[in-house]
């Protein structure tokens, strides 16, 4: 395969899903203001932050109102990591790896930029806005699940799934960083209702309120959900989960090319890190300090990957 | 459909009757309801975007990407018409492989003054680079898309010969799988030459092209400009139809004398590139420096023998429009034969009696330049004003040798389907012929471009063209 095609494949499936997770974001934060109108502010903040667009966002907004934070992250053209953007930059890398996909994934990647195109041509109203999130985790789905259903498994689809891993990680993780801070033990309001709202707020961010529940965790806690979002291996959002995912996608490429390179290693020295280890004693290292560094380790494997599989010029 | 039509209409002649060829097809499109076939019209459109089957449009930032119209109702060609045409195109397909390699070597047509030397001398599209060289299996012109016209019952013309990187075969394919979606039942009652092994046979047309020293199974790359080249979409298509590798130039150079890919696992050799880059952005080391889509030091690797480039990078010579007019002899002279497809009467403005005609007569004339294409730069005379007449009067004075006058032609019509009705509108065809050592193919049918607009005759898709499915019928 061309290293122009791998890296087509892995820019693709790294932004189609971070047009899931953004939308994934502004639904979170929606529901904040929504509910707790005097949280607002900072609630669309750390949306704003985890998306990592702070300094774009600053430059163009003095406040942090929700129509001016949904418009920017969703069809701003002037933000690179806007829905809008990143579906297009999505569907340039489609059609650069055209012969790659099967039809069926091509044209769910098309129909997803020729929806959305259309839907954000215009600013979206906030009673149009839960239609619109919708709609948008639907192409996501859709793509997904061309992407299952028809692709042969092999080096094509091991670096499809590798950025999409890296992505989710990498969004899993910021999270994490921007919320830190309630999910420490022993914070100051351990308990009160603000407790309850900010957690669920973090699990909603990655889809998991419902499947938090469902696991029996009767009681939220702060270490309940770190534990949850970091090392659970049933959570297809969780840090754990992502990284084995990276590794066995890295091994298979191992496998059919007959060659180990340096990004191996990486992600395993990443997922070891991870592995038989319990929440306590990340929060004993550091739950920020922790995070911070995952967050450094993914994004240099990210960069070992291209280059160990000849991805740029 | 009965009365005097003024232009040959393939449906319904000069006088009305619907001709032999369009007989059945008539008849089952008489059935059909209007509104049902306005439904299937929408559905294709669809269809088109969903798909991609889009194309960027030069110096148009806004409206990016734009359909080509698609018209439902075909163009049908008899087998017997056919059979004519076909011969007439590989003759002159041959002539020009013929003329090619002579021109590149020993310029024997030259030497026997029946083309005039300074028309190649001093040609832009003529390679010194190509001197004393010979392409594997002798072959130029890979692909040629020969533009055809049509004017009445048995006259066919040769409008260009595109000899260089002729596009639109995608089109063909993607307006037949259309069709054959919407209307299965006209399949069924009609028998229509299948165009689908194009791709298979372009691949072993190349295979078979491949330097000696590949490999029994070559591998063969497309080479594009990228996404935003308004042709991607058949670059990637021919690719991924092919099973060949679709590259831009940075993902080649030179290994060790040969031709190779950046792969997820080092570089590996290619055999064979069919390459949409026109020739002075092939190689920046041996044609224009500044160009970023080619590969450095491909020429070298080509000389040696170790590439194969297709089309072969100076082919341009063979269809630029100063020497179609000497096509005729050019035919005659390595054949031996009389050609058998007609040129269109030309005027080469370079030479005085014929500039004063045409300048005398520039309002029945279409006039091109030299080496224009797509139908920019071009006058049509009768559809122009005053003032567009006497603009282009001077700048075909100030630079004579760069224009040819054609006589309007009258081009034939095919009707297409507008909301209620059929309304005739101009067509002309683009057969796609592939060139081996093994001989030439000839897709049945090709490209039948359409000028939608009423009583227009460009059918450029830039300039508002859309295209047909083109029949073949089988006896």
């Amino acid at each position: 395969m061309l290293g122009k095609t791998a890296g087509g494949l892995y820019w693709m499936f790294r932004y189609l899903e971070r047009t899931e997770n953004i939308a994934r974001l502004i639904e979170a934060g929606f529901r904040i203001a929504l509910t707790r109108s005097t949280d607002a502010e900072s609630e669309w903040k750390s949306v704003v932050t985890t998306s990592g667009v702070s300094a774009g966002y600053a430059a163009k907004y003095d406040n942090y109102t929700s129509t001016n934070v949904v418009d920017y992250l969703l069809r701003d053209t002037s933000n690179p990591s806007s829905v809008i953007s990143v579906t297009g930059a999505a569907r340039d890398n489609a059609r650069l790896v055209r012969t790659a996909l099967t039809t069926e994934v091509w044209e769910a990647v098309n129909e997803t930029w020729m929806t959305l195109t259309e839907l954000l041509a215009n600013p979206v109203r906030e009673t149009e806005l839960p239609s619109v999130l919708n709609t948008i985790r639907q192409q996501s789905a859709l793509v997904r699940g061309a992407l299952h259903g028809t692709m042969l498994r092999n080096d094509i689809y091991d670096f499809s799934r590798i950025g999409t891993f890296i992505e989710r990680a990498d969004n899993t993780a910021r999270i994490i960083d921007v919320k830190y801070y309630t999910l420490l033990p022993n914070t100051s309001f351990v308990g009160s209702s603000l407790d309850n709202v900010q957690w669920e707020t973090v699990l909603r961010s990655v889809s998991a309120h419902r499947s938090f529940r469902w696991l029996g965790e009767s009681e939220m806690t702060a270490s309940g959900i770190a534990d949850f979002l970091i090392l659970d291996r049933r959570l297809p959002r969780s840090l754990s989960f992502c990284i084995s995912q990276i590794v066995s996608n890295l091994d298979y490429l191992a496998e059919d090319y007959g060659e180990r390179h340096a990004c191996h290693e990486m992600a395993e020295k990443i997922q070891s890190r991870l592995k038989n280890r319990d929440i306590e004693s990340i929060f004993d290292e550091g739950l920020h300090e922790f995070i911070t560094a995952f967050i450094r380790d993914i994004n240099s494997l990210g960069q070992q990957i291209e280059s160990d599989f000849r991805f740029g010029g | 459909m009965v009365g005097e039509n003024k232009f040959f209409d393939e449906m319904s002649g000069h006088n009305g009757t619907v001709r032999d060829a369009y007989a059945a097809y008539h008849d089952w499109f008489a059935e059909q309801d209007a509104e049902r076939l306005t439904k299937k019209s929408q559905d294709a459109e669809t269809f088109f975007r969903r798909t991609g089957i889009t194309f960027n449009v030069y110096g148009q930032s806004e409206a990016q990407e734009r359909l080509i119209p698609f018209d439902l109702v075909p163009r049908i060609l008899a087998q017997r018409e056919w059979t004519k045409l076909a011969k007439g195109i590989e003759q002159r397909v041959a002539a020009i492989n013929a003329f090619l390699h002579d021109i590149y070597n020993r310029q024997e047509i030259l030497r026997a003054g029946r083309v005039p030397k300074h028309l190649i001398a001093g040609n832009e599209a003529f390679l010194p680079q190509m001197l004393g060289f010979s392409p594997p299996g002798q072959v130029y012109t890979h692909i040629v898309g020969t533009d055809i016209v049509r004017t009445g019952e048995g006259d066919f013309f040769v409008l260009e010969d595109n000899a260089r990187t002729p596009s639109g075969v995608s089109y063909m394919l993607e307006n037949r799988e259309t069709m054959l979606q919407m209307f299965p039942e006209l399949f069924a009652k009609i028998k229509v030459q299948p165009v689908s092994d194009y791709p298979k046979n372009l691949r072993r047309s190349l295979a078979a092209c491949a330097p000696s020293s590949a490999g029994s199974k070559p591998t063969i790359a497309v080479l594009t400009p990228g996404i935003y080249n308004s042709a991607y979409f058949e670059h990637s298509f021919l690719a991924d139809q092919m099973g060949a590798e679709l590259v831009e130039g940075h993902d080649l150079r030179v290994v060790d004398g040969h031709i190779a890919m950046r792969t997820t696992q080092g570089y590996k050799r290619i055999d064979v590139i069919y390459r949409r880059i026109d020739d002075d952005f092939l190689d920046p080391l041996t044609f224009n420096p500044e160009s970023m889509l080619g590969v450095p030091g491909i020429m070298d690797v080509y000389r040696a023998g170790n590439i194969t480039i297709a089309n072969a990078p100076g082919a341009g010579i063979a269809d630029d429009k100063a020497i179609y007019s000497y096509m005729p002899d050019i035919v005659e002279f390595y054949t031996g034969e009389k050609a058998i497809l007609k040129n269109v009467e030309t005027w080469r403005c370079g030479e005085p009696g014929a500039l004063q005609y045409v300048l005398d007569n520039l309002k029945d004339l279409v006039v091109k330049e030299v080496h224009g294409s797509g139908g920019y730069g071009m006058l049509v005379g009768p559809a122009a004003s005053k003032k567009e007449l006497a603009t282009f009067a001077e700048k075909l004075k100030a630079k004579p040798g760069n224009y040819i006058a054609q006589p309007t032609l009258s081009l034939s019509t095919v009707p297409i389907f507008t909301e209620s009705e059929l309304a005739p509108r101009h067509v002309d065809l683009r057969p796609f012929v592939l060139v081996s050592p093994q001989g030439i193919n000839i897709v049945p049918g090709g490209l039948t471009r359409v000028a939608l607009a009423k009583g227009s005759l460009v059918v450029n898709s830039s300039q508002g063209g859309g295209t047909k499915d083109t029949w073949v019928l089988e006896d």
